[in-house]
Parts: C-alpha cells; sequence; structure tokens
C-alpha cells in the first residue's frame, strides 16, 4: 500500500483506529459523556481530514476501495449525520436509566460500515461494508429493549439477512459471468444486457431494494422506525439508506444502466410503486414514526425517479436531494427524540397536539422538515423536488413524473396533517409534552433548521460542490 | 436593490413579530401596519419618479442577482405598470386586512401577523418575479401561511376548508412546476442555452402540439387560484372558514395571483396555443360568471355568498384576459382591482357583523338598519359596487371588458350580460332581507368604531375614485398590457407596429375615458 493510498483512506482508518480507542476508553472508565464527546470529536476529525485529502482524489486503493469525489462527498454526508445523531442521542440517551457507551460504539462501527460501502468498488468491500453496518444496527434496534425493540431487531435480522442471500447469489452470478469481483474489471468484461446478468441485476436489486425498503420490499420499515430509538431510526433513515443508494449508483454508473432496457423498466417499477405505496399508506398512519417510515418509502421512490433519469440534471438532482432528505429525516427523528419523556418516544399524533403553544421552537422545527418533505419553498425540499421534476422531464420520463407530481399531492395531506395537530388546540386528557429541556439537542436542531433554509433559498454553493465531487462519477 | 426591499421588508416584519410577541403580543399589529407602509412608501417614490429603466417595453424598477447559476435561475425582479397596480392593490388590502382583525384576533396575535405578512411576501414576490423558479417559489411560498390563517384562526369547518385549499392549489403548484421545467427544457434544446429568464422564454420555438400541454399546466394551475368554473369548489369553503383578514386576502389578492399568471405569463409565453384555446377560456369563463351568480343568490350563508360572487367576478376577469383585445384587458386589470376593494370590503363587513352577532346566516338577520346604519349604508355602497352600479369601479372594469370582448365574441357577451342581471338580483338579496325589513332579533349591535368607520370610507373613497377617475390606472396598465396581450404578438410581428401607438388602441382608450366622463354613456 503506497503512502498516497493509505493517505486516501486517513478518515476510514481514523474511524477505525478511534473504535479501539472507545472500546479501551469505555473498559478504562464508563462515562457516557466522555464516550460521547469522543465520539462526535472523531466523526468530526474524520470530517476534516476527508476535506484535507479532497485534492488528492481520486484514488484507488488496492481493488476494493476507491476514494473519489463522489465517495468523499457521500462519505462527508454519512460523517455529517452521523455526528448529527451521535449529538442528538447524547441528551436522549441521559434521560434514561442503564449505560449507553456501547451504542456510541456501535454508531461508530455503523459508520464506518457505510463509509465503506460508498467507497467501494468491489463486490467484497461491498458486502463487507454492507454486513458492519447491518450488524451492529441490528443491536442498535433492539438497544431500546422492550417487546417493540426486539421485535423490531428481529424483524430488521431475518430480512437483512435474507437481502444478503439474495445479493451472494446476485454476485455469485456476476461472477460466474465475469471471473471477477471488481466493478471496474466486471463492466469491462460483460455487458449489462445478458440474460445471466439481467438475472444476476434482478437478485442485487432485491437485495438492495430490501435495504433501501423500496416498495414492494418496504415491508420492514414501518415496524423498525417505530420499534428503534428515535435517534437509531434517524441513523437508519438517512445513513444507512444514502449509503446503500450511494453504492448503487456507482454500480449501476460502471454497468450501464441505460444499456439495458430492462433493468430501467424494472426501475421504473419500482419507483413508481414505491411512491404510490408509500404515500397511501402513510395516509392511514396516527403514529408519526410509521408515516415517515412511509413516507420515506415514497422519498426513496422519488429518488429513484432521478435515478432511471439520464442527462446533466441527474447527479445533481441525486446529490442534492438526499442531502436534503439526510438533513430533513435527522431533524425530524431529532425532535422526536428531543421530546421523548423516560423510556419512551413521543410519536402519537395525539402527543403532539398542540406542541406549538407549548414548545414553540421543537414544534417550529418539525414543522419545517415536515414542510420539506412536503416541498414547500424556503425550504431544500422544495429545490430537490424541482430537481426531481427537471431530471425527470429532461430524459422524457412523462409517466413517472406524472405518478411522482399525483404522489407527492397525496403526501401534502398527512404532512399537514400533523404540522395542523402541532398548531390545535392541545388535547387536555394527554396533556402537553414535558420533556426537559436540552440546550445540545436544542442547538443541533436549530442548526439543522438552518441548514434546510439556507440551501432552500441559496442552493448554488451546495450544487457547485456536488457538480465538483459527485458528478464526475455519474455524469 | 429597491425591488429586493419591497419583498424582504415584510419577511422581516414577520420575523421581529415573533421576537417582539415576547414582551407585547399588540405591538405587532402596529410592526405589521409601519411595515407595510413603508413598502406603500417606497412603492409610491418609484411611482413618482416614474422614470422607464428598461431599453425594451416599460418598466419602472429592474434588478437581477445571480442565484442558481447551475440552473439558469437568478432574482430576477421587475415593475411594470401592471406589477405595480397590483403591488399597490396588495399592500392597501393588506393594510386593511391588519386593521379588520384587530379585535377580531385575540388568541396567537404574533403568529397570526408572522403569517399575514409571510402571505403578503409570497404575493407580493409573485408580482415581481420575473424568473419562473423565482415565480414558482413564491407562488409555492403563499400557500403554507394562508393554510395556518385558515385551519387556525378560522371558523367551525376550519380544518376541512384549509386542507381543500391545500391540496386544491398545491396540485395546481405542481403542474405548474412541471410546466415550467418542460418550457425549460424545450428552450435548452431549441437554444441550447439552460435559462428560466422570463424575457429569454419569451418566444421560445415549439410545435402547437407541445405548446398547447405546457400551456395547459400552466393554464390549470392559474385556473385553479382564479377561479374559473369546474376548478373552484375549494373557495367558497375556504373563504367561509377563513377569518375576515384570510377573507380579504383570499379574495383580494390570492385569486388576482391566478389572473395576473394568466396576463404575464400565458399570453406571452405561449401566443399562439392562446390564442387558439381562447375560445374555450372564454366559455369557460361564461359559465364561471352564471353558475357563480346563480349560487350566489342561493346561499343563506353571508360569507358563502359573498364567496360566490367571486367566482362569477372572476369570470368576467378571465374572459377580459382571454378575449383578445386591448380595451377588454385592460377592463380585466380594472376589475381586479375593483373586484379586490368591493368584495374585500364586503368581507371586512361581514366580519365585523359576525364579530358582533355571531352567526352569518342571513335568516336570523333582518332590520339591522336600525341598530347600525353606519355599517349598513358602507354594505349598501359596495354591495352596489359589486353588482356594477355606473359611478364605482366595477362598473367601469366590467363595461370595458364587455365592450372588448364583444369585437370578438358578440355571442358570448350577450350571455355574460346576463350575469349583470343576477348580480343585480344577489346585490339586493345581500342588502333587503339582511338590512331592511323587520327586526328579526333584537340584536345587540354597536355600530362602527372610528377604527372601523374610517377604513370603511377609505376602502369607499378608493371604489368612488376608480369608477369616476379610472384613468390614471389606465395610463399605469396601458403601457404594459400591449404586449401582453393575448394573439398580439402574432399581430405584432407581422404589423411590426407598437399596439400602443395604434390607432386601434388609442381610439379604445379614448372611448373608455369619454364612457367615464359621462359623455357617451
Amino acid at each position: 500500500m503506497s503512502s498516497s493510498e493509505i493517505i486516501a483512506v486517513l478518515p476510514l482508518i481514523i474511524l477505525f483506529v478511534a473504535l479501539v480507542l472507545v472500546m479501551l476508553v469505555i473498559a478504562w472508565r464508563r462515562h457516557h459523556g466522555l464516550t460521547a464527546t469522543l465520539t462526535a470529536a472523531v466523526l468530526a476529525g474524520s470530517f476534516a481530514c476527508m476535506i484535507a485529502v479532497e485534492d488528492r482524489l481520486p484514488q484507488k486503493v488496492g481493488s476494493l476501495l476507491i476514494v473519489d469525489g463522489y465517495a468523499a462527498f457521500f462519505v462527508c454526508l454519512v460523517l455529517a449525520a452521523a455526528f448529527a445523531v451521535v449529538l442528538l442521542s447524547y441528551p436522549y440517551l441521559q434521560s434514561r436509566n442503564g449505560r449507553h457507551e456501547e451504542y456510541y460504539l456501535l454508531l461508530l462501527i455503523a459508520t464506518l460500515g457505510a463509509s465503506i460501502l460508498v467507497a467501494s468498488a468491489h463486490f467484497a468491500s461491498f458486502f463487507l461494508g454492507l454486513e458492519i453496518l447491518g450488524v451492529s444496527l441490528y443491536a442498535l434496534i433492539g438497544y431500546r429493549g422492550g417487546l417493540n425493540g426486539v421485535e423490531a431487531a428481529m424483524k430488521y435480522l431475518v430480512l437483512a439477512a435474507i437481502s444478503s442471500a439474495f445479493l451472494l447469489f446476485g454476485m455469485a452470478l456476476v461472477y460466474a459471468q465475469a471471473g471477477s469481483l471488481e466493478f471496474a474489471k466486471i463492466s469491462e468484461r460483460v455487458s449489462g444486457a445478458g440474460i445471466t446478468m439481467l438475472l444476476a441485476s434482478g437478485l442485487l436489486i432485491t437485495g438492495i431494494g430490501f435495504k433501501l425498503a423500496v416498495a414492494p420490499f418496504h415491508m420492514w420499515t414501518p415496524d423498525v422506525y417505530e420499534g428503534a430509538p428515535a435517534t437509531v431510526t434517524a441513523f437508519i433513515a438517512s445513513v444507512s439508506k444514502g449509503a446503500v443508494f450511494a453504492l448503487l449508483f456507482r454500480y449501476f454508473a460502471l454497468i450501464d444502466l441505460h444499456a439495458a432496457p430492462t433493468m430501467l423498466t424494472a426501475f421504473s417499477i419500482l419507483a413508481a410503486l414505491s411512491m404510490i405505496v408509500g404515500n397511501l399508506l402513510a395516509l392511514l398512519q396516527t403514529n408519526v414514526k410509521r408515516m415517515l417510515a412511509y413516507s420515506s418509502v415514497a422519498h426513496l421512490g422519488y429518488l429513484l425517479v432521478a435515478f432511471v433519469a439520464s442527462g446533466p440534471l441527474r447527479p445533481v438532482a441525486v446529490g442534492y436531494y438526499l442531502a436534503a432528505y439526510f438533513i430533513t429525516i435527522v431533524g425530524a427523528f431529532g425532535v422526536i427524540a428531543a421530546l421523548s419523556r423516560q423510556g419512551r418516544d413521543v410519536e402519537t399524533a395525539a402527543e403532539l397536539t398542540g406542541l406549538a403553544w407549548s414548545k414553540p421552537w421543537h414544534a417550529a422545527v418539525l414543522t419545517a422538515m415536515l414542510l420539506s418533505l412536503a416541498g414547500i419553498p424556503l425550504t431544500a425540499g422544495f429545490v430537490g423536488k424541482f430537481y426531481l421534476i427537471a431530471a425527470g422531464i429532461g430524459s422524457d420520463l412523462w409517466t413517472l413524473v406524472l405518478c411522482l407530481l399525483a404522489a407527492s399531492a397525496i403526501g401534502l395531506y398527512y404532512y399537514i396533517r400533523v404540522i395542523l395537530a402541532l398548531f390545535a388546540q392541545p388535547d387536555q386528557e394527554v396533556g402537553p409534552v414535558s420533556a426537559e429541556p436540552s440546550y445540545l439537542s436544542g442547538s443541533v436542531l436549530i442548526g439543522l433548521t438552518f441548514a434546510l433554509v439556507f440551501i432552500g433559498v441559496y442552493p448554488a454553493p451546495l450544487i457547485a460542490v456536488i457538480q465538483a465531487t459527485a458528478s464526475r462519477l455519474m455524469g | 436593490m429597491i425591488l429586493e426591499w419591497i419583498i424582504v421588508i415584510p419577511l422581516l416584519a414577520a420575523v421581529i413579530n415573533l421576537l417582539v410577541s415576547r414582551w407585547d403580543e399588540d405591538a405587532t399589529r402596529w410592526v405589521s401596519l409601519l411595515a407595510l407602509f413603508v413598502n406603500l412608501i417606497i412603492v409610491a417614490s418609484l411611482l413618482a419618479t416614474g422614470e422607464n429603466v428598461a431599453a425594451e417595453g416599460w418598466w419602472i424598477a429592474q434588478s437581477d442577482r445571480t442565484w442558481i447559476p447551475q440552473l439558469g435561475a437568478s432574482i430576477r425582479f421587475g415593475m411594470d405598470g401592471l406589477s405595480v397596480v397590483m403591488v399597490v392593490l396588495t399592500l392597501v388590502l393588506g393594510i386593511a386586512s391588519v386593521i379588520c382583525s384587530w379585535t377580531e384576533i385575540t388568541e396567537r396575535v404574533a403568529f397570526f401577523h408572522f403569517n399575514l405578512l409571510g402571505v403578503i411576501t409570497g404575493i407580493l414576490g409573485v408580482f415581481l418575479a420575473l424568473d419562473l423558479f423565482l415565480f414558482a417559489f413564491f407562488w409555492e411560498l403563499m400557500l403554507v401561511p394562508m393554510y395556518f390563517l385558515i385551519a387556525i384562526w378560522g371558523h367551525e369547518n376550519r380544518r376541512y376548508a384549509a386542507l381543500k385549499f391545500f391540496i386544491f392549489t398545491q396540485a395546481g403548484g405542481l403542474l405548474l412546476l412541471a410546466g415550467i421545467v418542460a418550457l425549460y427544457f424545450i428552450h435548452a434544446s431549441a437554444t441550447g442555452t439552460y435559462t428560466l429568464n422570463y424575457f429569454e422564454l419569451i418566444g421560445t420555438p415549439m410545435s402547437d402540439r407541445v405548446a398547447l400541454l405546457v400551456m395547459l399546466c400552466f393554464f390549470a394551475c392559474f385556473a385553479i387560484k382564479l377561479p374559473a368554473f369546474p376548478l373552484h369548489t375549494w373557495l367558497p369553503d375556504a373563504h367561509t372558514e377563513a377569518p375576515t383578514a384570510g377573507s380579504v386576502i383570499l379574495a383580494g389578492l390570492l385569486l388576482k395571483t391566478g389572473a395576473y399568471g394568466l396576463i404575464r405569463f400565458v399570453g406571452p409565453l405561449f401566443p399562439s396555443a392562446a390564442a387558439e384555446f381562447a375560445g374555450i377560456a372564454n366559455t369557460i369563463a361564461v359559465v364561471g360568471i352564471l353558475y357563480g351568480a346563480i349560487l350566489a343568490f342561493a346561499q343563506t350563508d353571508l360569507k358563502r355568498l359573498v364567496a360566490y360572487t367571486s367566482v362569477s367576478h372572476l369570470g368576467f376577469v378571465l374572459l377580459g384576459i382571454f378575449a383578445g383585445t386591448e380595451i377588454a384587458l385592460q377592463g380585466a386589470v380594472m376589475q381586479i382591482v375593483c373586484h379586490g376593494i368591493s368584495t374585500g370590503a364586503l368581507f371586512v363587513l361581514v366580519g365585523m357583523l359576525q364579530e358582533r352577532v355571531r352567526t352569518r346566516d342571513m335568516r336570523l338577520m333582518g332590520g339591522l338598519w336600525s341598530l347600525a346604519p353606519r355599517m349598513s349604508g358602507m354594505v349598501l355602497v359596495f354591495a352596489l359596487a359589486s353588482l356594477g352600479l355606473p359611478g364605482l369601479g366595477n362598473f367601469v372594469g366590467e363595461f370595458a371588458i364587455l365592450l372588448g370582448v364583444y369585437k370578438t365574441y358578440p355571442t358570448l357577451v350577450v350571455i355574460a350580460a346576463l350575469g349583470l342581471i343576477v348580480a343585480a338580483i344577489y346585490g339586493l338579496r345581500i342588502m333587503a332581507p339582511v338590512f331592511l325589513g323587520p327586526l328579526v332579533i333584537p340584536w345587540k349591535l354597536p355600530d362602527l368604531s372610528v377604527r372601523e368607520s374610517s377604513l370603511m370610507a377609505c376602502m369607499a373613497a378608493l371604489i368612488v375614485w376608480l369608477g369616476v377617475y379610472p384613468q390614471p390606472v389606465f395610463n399605469l396598465t396601458a403601457r404594459s398590457l400591449g404586449p401582453l396581450q393575448i394573439g398580439s404578438s402574432i399581430s405584432r410581428s407581422v404589423e411590426k407596429a407598437d399596439t400602443l401607438t395604434s390607432p386601434r388602441a388609442a381610439a379604445d382608450r379614448g372611448m373608455i375615458t369619454k364612457v367615464v366622463s359621462g359623455r357617451h354613456p
């Protein structure tokens, strides 16, 4: 391994070393605040390192990893989201009894897995990253304990294992055809259109579809979102799905997606199904966490519209939408975490009723996040939606765009319903939420809202960054 | 720069309101008033200098700064004769809605004014934006504060009404977005430049079929807002349930953004498609005129009655826009302004009545004139304005529209004129059973206070002024409406003549002057 290779993967190495360090610190002294601070510092350090090495990219690291602008962008996104989740987790866990240090360890492992995933150039590193991410998530999802937590963890475990089996079968078929597991070599040796490759891609899509929770592979989402602690849900919704999506993009940028019309049709069907099923099922929910779960199914469907599209707007649409979605979903679950009472998340509509008058700041943040999900201006969601529509129409995907328009009109209904509950008269029987205010989570939420509004009103800098980094790969 | 301030000031005031409310909730009323007055002064000073700043056309002010260069979107504002009239109307009705909610709104005052200023910011942005992305941005920005105004401070059935309003208009907004994006790509593939600049997108070459489809996206969105006949069902509910200020903003301004969009975008961007579609649009308009008027007549809820008259009046506006003659378009703008003032004032009055007697049911009212003569007198003035009595503003607008349409669609004019008769019936129905006749229930009904009567007096003065001397408004709009007229770009390119100086246009303007000054009744 040459020195330039080591420098390029330094952000990942930092995460790895810190993992051992945090483990040792926990063994030496159990202290919640110390562990949380250390974890946050490591994530920030890794982030800074990624930006520092940016001018030495792209750099291939062995045959397993490739750290290019695309990987750098998504690693930064993953690290930033993990950083926000750690800061939100501290007050969230502090209000509960028990020892919480291992939580941060698991979070770091999951972040490492996600970072490997977005930088992988080889099926081995892809699978490794996915399993590192997945295994730590099983523990994190069940972290709250209780029936719900265990049920959610079990469900995720079983389905993730099945999806891994699909992925492995797909990889084996690809290997049988191409004789290599390296993405670049596969794209040299085979075209995406052969029957074996189609079968392999189908299996891969099924596996990845489970991870992304696009319809019809979405069944686990509501239960896992509901059962997991709110901060972990934020992590799954943003980091886990985002990293898998980034990898999907990288793989199908190399195996030319547009050369295989069957694949395009398959992805289009997944997109349309996710948008419609996600939004329709979200209409029926009274639990905000479950509603957000179905809404995330729909949002992944929106993202797939840009994925199917071609043309110059496609990479920016994906990069921008994912960044906006990260901020939004972490912010939304952050509010739920910040409001949670001893051992229980505030999640039903009744508990949120009248929040605007008892906790105006939290309600304002949640409103901003929901409006962004609905795609209302001043928030990033509007620009993101515009880019998705533009990418879709730019490649003449009229059916998908019409699906998107219809789906987001339906989607408005349930976002607005929650917002309306926030501003309604408080329910006298349930009573207002009485969580203790935490300045830490408060400032993180304000920061996220500020970021949301900033990139919503002045998106040019972020778009420039995406064009300079991520779009080189996707082109 | 000055145009950006017009947008920023109310937005800033909205945020200040939230901060001020910690000390004094009532101060937010004064902050809101101050912001709107400052804006009005800025616009008045722009108007007073009244110079043309643009090389092409007639623009009082323009500004342009980069925003999203990657997309070709910029923060481009411009104020021409049409925009300035709409902006002044916005500010006047904004001030009226702050004043009329002085005693009506007592809960969450700061948040109320935050939303009020928010919706006004969005409306001002819509009237000034000359970049299609910026326009869509402000278009959707109007929506959420308006939703809150209805859903939080509205009446009994407010949630249903707010939701209906939101989903209808948002569906329209999404269609608009799709239309804008389609136009963006059509322009890019034809010329190679990706831009959302209004001026550059004018004259984008496209096939007739494509032009019609994209035009329909724009038209559907604006027709929902207007609201045109089959898409109007959200309006009676939203109007009825909204608080008074919400109804004023809704009727006076929000509906007008639809008309403005039709004038500013549909005609110039798709000249041939719009001209081709004009027959259908005008039929929709005439159906709306009659349908709205007849339904207005059938209502027992006073506010709902006024709401249905809006459907009818906005039908006239649609007719004027798609008539294809300059005088009709001028009449449409006049009708927009006068309907804003007269219907706004009627909603304020109905709101005051409801604040006092706690009902809007006309069957429970009767003989109120003896209890509150000042209020009743004011209602009479605006009801007469609404039915189109000569001497009051609406008459000028409706007459000019019918005059202009007569050249192109004489049959439709005859049918539309029937609407005026029904208008007289519903106008009298507001007056006769409610204010005249025997007292049904001896309400305890205090007459208008000084604040209320001075507000009403100002609005009455405005409507009378527009009725007897509308020429200043015509002069302002005449300079800008020529190129915006549907069908005009085709004739312009053929004749290469400026419509403003053409003998026909001059004759049209002369006729208005004569009609109004009574020499040519």
